[in-house]
């Protein structure tokens, strides 16, 4: 039986579920961040009328 | 010198104390969080390179398992994280129930969804090793089946985590759960002696040293120490995220986004 498939198949596997959790977080870090410049936008309107 | 000035002098902190206490400062934790995370991450791609070239080009193949042996380098040390992700969790967790540390249950929240992707590495190699070696890909042995316990019980975590609005509170009802589910990592560590399991025993001890040739221990370790710095980097990184969307209408995530604009 050749191995082979069985280990590439895990590895990529494992490349893949560890890359996107290391991935994932910083794509919600981007998300976050959008939201509370967006925060501040709506804060600082309000504050000034005029603008 | 006056020795009323003397006895009135403010005790200094030990270091340790004092660094302790600064990290339980927001602002102070993601500052030097950050400081710290590309070194991780460099130390972890470092050793990841030089255990998969040993285990993948060096190594041997084995007399019994043959080439796939070679997937051992992948499935032992996400394995061991899974557990050891867990037991810090737990750990964190209880700190977080008594103590009421704030990064403390943001770092064992964080801690969740990296141990289940451990896990999910773990039981998918495991698998994969399985069908070339036993002839199957999975059987409902006591080591396999605790194992897939223990992604139920991060899932658990993360669900429950997720389930309620205030952070707070869903962090104590999650680390409650985490706590609890702790009582599956000794079922999962002697599984293989209490029953009669297909999985082998175990092969290296803190104690009783180790069965395998040094060709193959050496990548097996690195890629051990590799992924802890994968957890460190990760959790960290994770962390920083929790604190900005926790205290994104505090003064200092405002400062830190106008700075970086």
């Amino acid at each position: 039986m050749d191995h082979t498939p069985f280990i590439i198949a895990a590895y990529s596997i494992g490349f893949v579920v560890l890359l996107w959790c290391a991935v994932a977080p910083l794509m919600r870090k981007k998300s976050i961040a959008r939201d509370i410049r967006r925060l501040i936008q709506i804060e600082e309107r309000s504050r000034d009328p005029n603008s | 010198m006056n020795s009323n000035t003397a006895t009135k002098a403010k005790p200094r902190k030990h270091p340790v104390v004092l660094f302790i206490h600064k990290l339980g400062s927001p602002p102070w934790f993601y500052d030097f969080a950050g400081k710290f995370i590309p070194w991780l991450w460099l130390i972890f791609g470092v050793l990841t390179v030089l255990g998969l070239y040993l285990g993948l080009v060096k190594a041997p193949e084995d007399y019994l398992q043959g080439q796939s042996v070679r997937i051992i380098y992948l499935h032992v040390p996400a394995a061991w994280m899974s557990m050891m992700i867990y037991s810090s969790m737990a750990v964190m967790g209880f700190i977080a129930l008594v103590w009421r540390i704030r990064i403390v249950e943001i770092l064992a929240m964080a801690s969740a969804p990296i141990g289940a992707a451990f896990t999910i590495v773990t039981l998918t190699a495991g698998s994969l090793w399985g069908r070339p070696t036993w002839g199957t890909y999975w059987v409902w042995d006591a080591r396999l089946t605790s194992e897939l316990v223990l992604l139920f019980l991060y899932l658990g975590v993360i669900g429950l985590y997720n389930s309620i609005d205030e952070p707070r509170k869903a962090a104590r009802a999650a680390c409650l759960l985490a706590i609890v589910g702790a009582v599956n990592l000794p079922i999962i560590h002697y599984s293989v002696k209490w029953w009669n399991t297909l999985h082998q025993g175990s092969s290296i001890s803190l104690m009783g040293g180790s069965s395998i040739d040094s060709s193959m221990l050496y990548p097996l370790l690195i890629m051990a120490v590799a992924t802890k710095f994968y957890y460190g980097a990760n959790l960290l990184t994770r962390a920083r995220i929790k604190l900005l969307e926790q205290d994104k209408r505090k003064a200092w995530v405002r400062e830190i986004l106008k700075e970086k604009n």
